[in-house]
């Protein structure tokens, strides 16, 4: 008996010969002419052209209504900063900057931002000097696996807009449309702190 | 004393991140790339009758689409439990099921799209004829007679029973003692919800018959060997290729080998084209491997002056619908083990048994095993402390295993390494004012304000683990780590581990290990880890493993680098080996007392590669492999002090203070030690106040989203003192134990015993886990408040 | 995760809206409630007509005693605007605590009005506050505009063009609890009070109460407890107390009706308190 048999019979111990038998007669080709120049895809006839500004270059693209701005982002314009996290708007992850808000681009539709000025994370660097932002969440170790992170730095740019000085708890409250799963917030709160201050020196 | 170990060195991994350029599965784009969408039953038991594609397949933008049977007969293998106790009953499992489904997120069918949009869009078109059946829920619940099979071949749902103790030590302690405390404990299911939903991509490279899969994996090199061992035995080891990149998160989830992992490069081989898969959030929530669920039947033995004598635990697991990849470890062999926590207690027997259910599999969640111990300990400890009128801390104190006793064997296998948890009471009381924190809850009382305290002190086993140890117990390989150390001919360092970095910061701590070793700069170390082409064996990160086996592996391999680069100075001085000394705080070798007599790494490494003067016998060349099969395991511990207020007219419970002592042992680096302290406790209050995946009785996932599983957001906490003592590992030369898991094992018990403590005038003995608002106000309300 | 297809139209005028709504079609706003449905598939419409560009469906002003807030006015607008501050501060305040700051920047209260979801917010404090939602072809006042579970006075194509809200007399005052569900953020209960004193007694209110029900209603028996109070301790509990009164409780995953029930009276009370010490 080989050695992997024995392996595989010992990890799947007791109950193999209950499993359904492969039928012989089956066999699987290559499927040679799948490639997608090949693909039965035709003009989509509900595609609309959108343009827009995105980190101070004109973008534009073909979308469904149906594409979400943060699959264009993500998708079309190769921009994958930005996270998708959850799909009932909850987490945060996919937070941009639209016409100078901070907005879920999950829970918008490309086409509703034909015609806006967007910010992305890969846009808040200028001449690559990083964001206080983006060097706070460094500095106070604010993020862990980062996939919260762009979020979370892109809603503090909106936070610290609206208000510039923000308390702990300001902090926290606004913070409530991103949620991190590895920091358990602490440090997040301590880089936005730390930002609003080395931004108000600036100012 | 080298310059880089203790230190909060910055991270090098966030550059990435914070710009937006991580590395994650679900960002890979390749030419010609073609996506697939999983098709996940709605039902938690059905016999599926028949499948038809027809419709779906010929969708514009659709590729194929595969049902179950189509992979079985296309060669898959059957999916593999790699932790098994003694008769395990396997459950059978397949990657798509042919036949059956079992929970709600089984899954049936795979649709291969142009893009995602299609593939969803195909999903609806794919006409399942089921015919449902009654499920069965509820880990003890589902082994009665008349309750639905979940498999036929295996009985009342039984799929393991595991004991570990001393019954007869345990039965005398409980016949002699003066009071028997007894509680019945739910510890619900948790869902971990890593930030990142786990997704998977594959290519197949014809020319060379190489395939390469990339996975939201915590260990690669596992997943690698369970599909060319096991799950997809066409593509053999050496043909494959396994790369999990930047992984948001895992907690555990990302441990187990998921069906996708075999779809993805079967279907890939099958169409010719690369594909990708993202699960969405709703499939994360039905199809993640899931944690926690126990119901347990405790009871402790006390003597009248407060020793705990017996512990005596019957605890139902549910594991849910199939057995996830090590799923039987988890309630037994890191459950029952901790059943001693910080207390020398002579009578312990614990024994699980493991249940199937219609759920979705459950699995490791960070803590894995033991969370669901120590809270069962500490909520008995404070029950225990309360009867006799004793203060929870003294009680605790009386019953600790003082710090002159270890290392310490439990009566429950394990041998704690070391300890002073009276040190780390100490410091827990200390920076919490406890005594003033008792003064002030007094005050608020007469106020007629609920203000609770409560403490913890917990330990767990870290560092998995001794190979033969593991072996024994169950797995099906063995808990060493694999660490290279590669130095270059312009005295530059690339490190090989084979741990995995899911928000560890290992490329910013592994890089200091060795630098600390070597005496180069750390910005000269660059980590590579989570390839199986790179790096060439590993057994990832979980268990918080990583610093105590792969750290240390790591610090073997430089040691052996350190010894070649003193033989070579010594040849190129003409000195005596035993004249020789490494300076790794500076970075060289040279004669004892002679400092200018020397070499550097700089000029050692490229002397090493140009080979022009080598000693007899030494080869050119300068690097390392290391395996490391570490010797125990690792007993980290804490203390945690808490301060809630309960409000008496809504129930809600806030976190007023919280104080948490971590041991450690040795830190790498302080702040990510830190980082996962915090990190830890967070998810821990999640699981005290707000998480729960309620299945209902057909078994359909109630808590299917973030819109009804509540996870902690940043306004629910206070800043978190966190503090640490250190008793170093006698484990390992690091002197460390591991930090990841510890927070989310003692905040729940610790926030528990304060909300109970806050309640004390309504008679409440127990509040099973999440105290949400409406249960305590319904405490509160039966009770005339 | 990804919404079904549909066409989509961008609407330049009312009329062109109305036009192509109707039917099978959803009008667009900010889509914070909408998006988020057919991203589940739970809502699949064939169309959605975007309003967003209707330049007569935007802004904030005061005409008189009234401030009117156009049926675009996003959430974060309404809670940050100067003259919806001075004229009715609890509906700004009310405004800031919808979903999250993100939520609020794209949520609009014509959108939230007609989607009429019964954990929102707005509805409460509207109800409260005696607003009255116009639309393209009809004026209601919002005790009667919310209907039923997701259902308003809306007819088929009809679109919610402005919120009217009386402004707050020197003798009134109001104010908005919310108790939270801990996962959405959704109102398990909250509560809007408007209190108008005659001296220090309570000479009139009203109570407009969301989450607790299908739909946002007005506790007319809590409202007749407390009108000629004294506005103490005792008499605000007592009326808290009948907030539930007279409505089915609604009973979920969140809360059980009798949780429900009790919770209108401990966060009505809040609102009373906070509403009558503003008068």
């Amino acid at each position: 008996m080989s050695l992997w048999k024995k392996i595989s019979d010992f990890l799947t111990s007791g109950y193999s010969e209950q499993a359904p038998k492969p039928t012989p007669s089956k066999t699987f080709e290559y499927i040679k002419d799948n490639s997608i120049e090949n693909s039965s895809l035709k003009e989509n006839s509900m595609s609309h052209t959108i343009s827009m500004t995105v980190n101070g270059k004109a973008c534009d693209g073909e979308v469904e209504a149906r594409t979400l701005l943060v699959d264009f982002i993500r998708d079309n314009l190769r921009l994958t900063g930005t996270n998708i996290g959850c799909d009932t708007s909850q987490c945060g992850s996919c937070t941009i900057m639209m016409n100078g808000k901070s907005v879920k681009s999950c829970t918008t539709l490309a086409v509703q931002a034909d015609g806006s000025t967007v910010t992305t994370i890969e846009g808040l660097a200028t001449n690559g000097n990083l964001h206080p932002l983006q060097q706070a969440f460094w500095d106070e170790h604010g993020l862990q696996c980062g996939f919260c992170t762009p979020g979370m730095i892109m809603a503090s740019v909106g936070i610290l807009q609206d208000n510039p000085n923000p308390s702990e708890n300001e902090i926290r409250h606004s913070l409530e449309g991103n949620i991190c799963r590895c920091t358990g917030y602490q440090n997040i709160v301590k880089a936005v702190q730390s930002a609003s201050k080395s931004m108000k020196g600036a100012a | 004393m080298g310059n880089y170990i203790g230190k909060s060195e910055k991270r090098v991994e966030d550059p990435r991140f914070i710009q937006g350029k991580g590395n994650y599965v679900a960002n890979l784009s390749m030419p010609d790339m073609a996506h697939v969408a999983v098709l996940r039953s709605p039902h938690a038991h059905a016999n599926i009758k028949s499948i038809n594609t027809d419709a779906a397949k010929a969708m514009e933008g659709v590729i194929d689409v595969f049902v179950g049977q189509d992979l079985i007969d296309g060669g898959v293998g059957q999916m593999p439990v790699i932790w098994q106790v003694p008769e395990n009953k396997i459950p059978v499992r397949w990657p798509l099921t042919p036949d059956k489904v079992r929970h709600v997120g089984d899954s049936v069918a795979a649709v291969v799209a142009e893009d995602a949009y299609i593939a969803r869009d195909a999903l609806d078109l794919i006409e399942v004829d089921y015919e449902v059946l009654p499920a069965t829920t509820g880990a003890e619940t589902t082994t009665g007679d008349g309750k639905p099979l979940v498999h036929d071949e295996i009985e009342n749902n039984i799929t393991f029973k595991w004991g570990l103790g001393d019954k007869e030590a345990c039965d005398k302690a409980f016949d002699e003692a003066d009071h028997v405390i007894e509680v019945d404990i739910e510890n619900q299911r948790l869902i971990a919800n890593a930030m990142e939903p786990r997704a998977c991509a594959a290519q197949w490279t014809a020319s060379t018959e190489e395939m390469t899969v990339w996975t939201t994996s915590q260990n690669p090199h596992i997943i690698r060997f369970g599909l060319s061992a096991v799950t997809l035995p066409e593509i053999p080891e050496h043909k494959l290729r396994v790369i999990s990149p930047d992984v948001g998160g895992g907690f555990g989830s990302k441990i187990f080998h998921y069906p996708e992992e075999i779809i993805l490069p079967w279907v890939a081989k099958r169409v010719n084209r690369p594909v990708k898969w993202v699960a969405t959030r709703s499939e994360s929530f039905m199809t993640d491997s899931q944690g926690r669920d126990h119901v347990q039947h405790c009871k402790m033995a006390v003597t009248k002056d407060g020793s705990i004598t017996g512990l005596h635990v019957e605890l139902y697991a549910d594991m849910g619908a199939y057995l996830s990849s090590i799923a039987p470890l988890i309630p037994t062999v890191i459950c029952i083990t901790l059943f001693s926590g910080l207390y020398k207690i002579p009578g312990i027997w614990g024994h699980t048994t493991g249940t199937l259910t219609n759920t979705v599999p459950v699995d490791a969640y960070r803590g894995a095993g033991r969370p669901e111990a120590s809270f069962l300990v500490e909520r008995l400890v404070d029950m225990a402390a309360k009867e006799l009128g004793m203060d929870p801390i003294e009680f605790r104190r009386k019953n600790f295993i003082p710090k002159d006793e270890f290392p310490y064997q439990t009566p429950v296998a394990f041998l704690y390494d070391s300890g002073d948890y009276h040190a780390m009471m100490d410091k827990a009381e200390e920076n919490a004012g406890y005594s003033d924190m008792r003064k002030a809850q007094e005050n608020a009382k007469k106020e007629g304000r609920l203000v609770g305290v409560g403490v913890s002190g917990c330990v767990e086993a870290s560092g998995y683990g001794p190979a033969a140890t593991v072996g024994a117990l169950g797995f099906y390989g063995g808990m060493w780590e694999h660490g290279s150390i590669r130095v270059h001919p312009t005295g530059r360092v690339t490190v090989f581990s084979g741990s995995h970095s899911h928000g560890q910061g290992h490329e910013t701590t592994f890089a200091q290990i060795v630098a600390d070793k070597l005496g180069v700069h750390v910005a000269d170390v660059d980590v590579v880890h989570g390839d199986t082409d790179l790096v060439t064996q590993g057994m990832g990160t979980y268990g918080s493993r990583s610093v105590a086996v792969g750290g240390e592996a790591l610090v073997n391999a430089a040691t052996e680098i350190r010894n070649k680069l003193v033989e070579l100075a010594a040849h190129l001085l003409e000195a005596s080996v035993d004249d020789m000394v490494y300076d790794d705080q500076n970075g060289k070798a040279h004669v004892k007392g002679v400092e200018d007599k020397a070499k550097t790494f700089g000029e050692l490494a490229f002397a090493a590669y140009s080979g022009h003067s080598l000693p007899e016998g030494m080869d050119p060349g300068l690097e390392q492999a290391s395996y490391y099969n570490p010797g125990n395991f690792t007993f980290p511990c804490s203390a945690h002090i808490v301060q809630v207020e309960v409000d008496k007219d809504t129930g809600e419970i806030e976190i007023q203070r919280y104080v948490a002592i971590e041991d450690c042992g040795n830190v790498i680096n302080p702040m990510v030690v830190e980082g996962q302290i915090i990190g830890g406790v967070v998810q821990g209050v999640g699981q005290a106040l707000y998480e729960h995946g309620i299945y209902d009785d057909s078994g359909q996932l109630v808590t299917g989203s973030m819109l009804d599983y509540a996870m902690p957001r940043a306004d629910n906490l206070p800043m978190i003192e966190s503090d640490r003592t250190e008793t170093p590992s006698p484990s390992n030369s690091l002197g460390v134990k591991g930090v990841g898991e510890m927070g989310s094992i003692s905040s729940p018990p610790a926030i528990v015993n304060a909300v109970v403590d806050a309640l004390a005038d309504y008679g409440v003995k127990h509040i099973d886990m999440p105290l949400t608002s409406e249960k305590i106000w319904n405490i509160i309300n039966s009770n005339g408040g | 995760m990804h919404p079904g297809k549909f066409e989509y139209h961008k609407a330049g005028s009312i009329d062109e809206a109305v036009s192509l709504g109707g039917g099978d079609a959803s009008f667009l706003a900010g889509g914070h409630s909408l998006i988020p449905a057919m991203k589940l598939r739970l809502s699949e419409p064939s169309s959605l007509v975007d309003i967003s560009g209707i330049d007569e469906l935007k802004g904030i002003s005061r005409d008189g005693d009234t401030v009117k807030i156009g049926a675009l006015t996003t959430h974060s607008e309404v809670a940050s605007s100067d003259v919806v501050k001075n004229g009715c501060a609890a509906l700004a305040e009310a405004a800031g605590m919808i979903g999250d700051p993100q939520v609020r920047n794209r949520g609009t209260i014509g959108g939230n009005v007609a989607h009429a979801d019964p954990a929102s917010d707005y509805p409460g404090i509207l109800v409260a506050l005696g607003a009255t939602i116009v639309t393209n072809s009809q004026s209601v006042a919002a005790e009667d505009f919310f209907t039923g579970l997701f259902e308003t006075a809306l007819g088929e194509g009809e679109i919610v063009t402005e919120v009217q809200v009386p402004t707050m007399g020197s003798a009134s005052g109001a104010a908005y609890a919310k108790f939270y569900n801990p996962a959405s953020r959704y109102a398990v209960v909250g509560v809007g009070v408007v209190v108008t004193k005659s001296g220090d007694s309570c000479e009139s209110c009203r109570i407009g109460v969301t989450g607790a029900s299908d739909h946002a209603y007005r506790a007319t028996a809590a409202e007749e407890a407390l009108t000629g109070s004294d506005l103490g301790d005792g008499a605000i509990a007592a009326a808290a107390a009948k907030i539930a009164d007279g409505t089915e409780m609604m009973s979920d995953l969140s809360a059980s009706a009798e949780y429900r029930a009790h919770l209108c009276g401990a966060i009505g009370k809040r609102a009373i308190a906070e509403a009558a010490s503003r008068a």
